[in-house]
């Protein structure tokens, strides 16, 4: 756990936060409201947008090309949030998110990065070799796939739709989110479907 | 800036080996492991207040993004070959690159 704040530094965040607002940078009020969306952000979110762009092609469509309105259709506020662009995997290629610069990530569908999204060893490994962290992940990719590292190093916020597993036919989106996990929206991991598979 | 972007997806591009780093204070958004590299453009993304003014609140000109693809291979000398990394290049750092043997790009849907 982090120290509780120094009496001085709060004494610098109020004079910092009264001379924002003088200068009509931001209000307290704009502060809260973006404090209210990030803590409200989680990776069900993520897997909310997931599970309906696999039963629903239109949304899909959308949210392949813009995905900050597929979000902002889901409910969630995008206002001030950078734009968010959605990879593709499919049976040829994956895709894993990294940002090797420092820790861009999809918090308005995602929430807070985990430790690990932020730490040096994923951040210069992901990039350098992603078949040995997938691999440790407990991921073994056939050669045939193309692993495609995507490193988050400007102003879009990237997440990846994952492919529907075998096995969750005639699932409703409720039931496929379930099995949406914040990894495999990194790309980190890939949706499993859990227990007994019904016999092929 | 003109507001067209100059390279279009597929065009073959080489990023600057330019080290700003090494002229004193400045931030920049373009990976050292890159840097000197030939990639394929795979779509502007857009234009954004240029990263390297904002750092230092200096008015900040819009530049093109865009995705950029390389092969891994060549970059770190391992790895899978057709293994790839995009990354997100402004404009200002790339370069059309030479048609040079041995310079083709990887061939990217539009």
């Amino acid at each position: 756990m982090a120290a509780p704040p120094r009496p001085e530094s709060l004494a610098l965040l109020d004079r910092l936060m009264a001379a924002l607002e003088a200068k009509g940078v931001v209000t307290e009020a704009e502060i809260a409201e973006r404090q209210a969306n990030t803590d409200k952000a989680s990776p069900e979110t993520g897997a909310r947008m997931v599970a309906r762009a696999w039963t629903d092609p239109a949304y899909r469509a959308l949210l392949l090309s813009d995905g900050k309105a597929a979000a902002e259709q889901m409910g969630v506020s995008m206002a001030g949030a950078p734009p968010l662009g959605v990879l593709e995997n499919t049976p040829a290629r994956h895709h894993l998110v990294v940002c090797t610069l420092c820790s861009c990530y999809p918090r308005a569908v995602l929430g807070y990065p985990p430790g690990w999204y932020k730490s040096f060893a994923y951040r210069s490994r992901a990039v350098r070799e992603p078949r040995v962290v997938l691999a440790e992940w407990g991921l073994n990719l056939p050669d045939s796939v193309e692993v495609r590292v995507v490193d988050s190093t400007a102003d879009y916020r990237w997440m990846v739709l994952p492919m529907r597993p075998a096995g969750t036919e005639g699932w409703d989106e409720a039931r496929l989110a379930s099995i949406i996990t914040r990894d495999a929206l990194v790309g980190v991991a890939v949706p499993k479907v859990a227990g007994p598979r019904p016999a092929a | 800036m003109s507001d067209a972007p100059r390279f279009a997806p597929g065009a073959t591009v080489r990023v600057k080996d330019d080290w700003p780093e090494r002229r004193g204070p400045c931030h920049i958004r373009t990976p050292h492991y890159i840097r000197g590299r030939t990639g394929t453009v795979v779509r502007p993304l857009g234009a954004f207040a240029n990263p390297e003014d904002l750092a230092f609140a200096r008015p900040a000109p819009k530049r093109t993004l865009y995705h950029v693809l390389f092969e891994q291979e060549p970059i770190w000398h391992e790895g899978r070959p057709g293994d790839t990394v995009m990354v997100e290049v402004f404009e200002h750092w790339l370069e059309p690159h030479p048609a040079a043997p041995g310079a083709a790009g990887i061939p990217e849907e539009a």
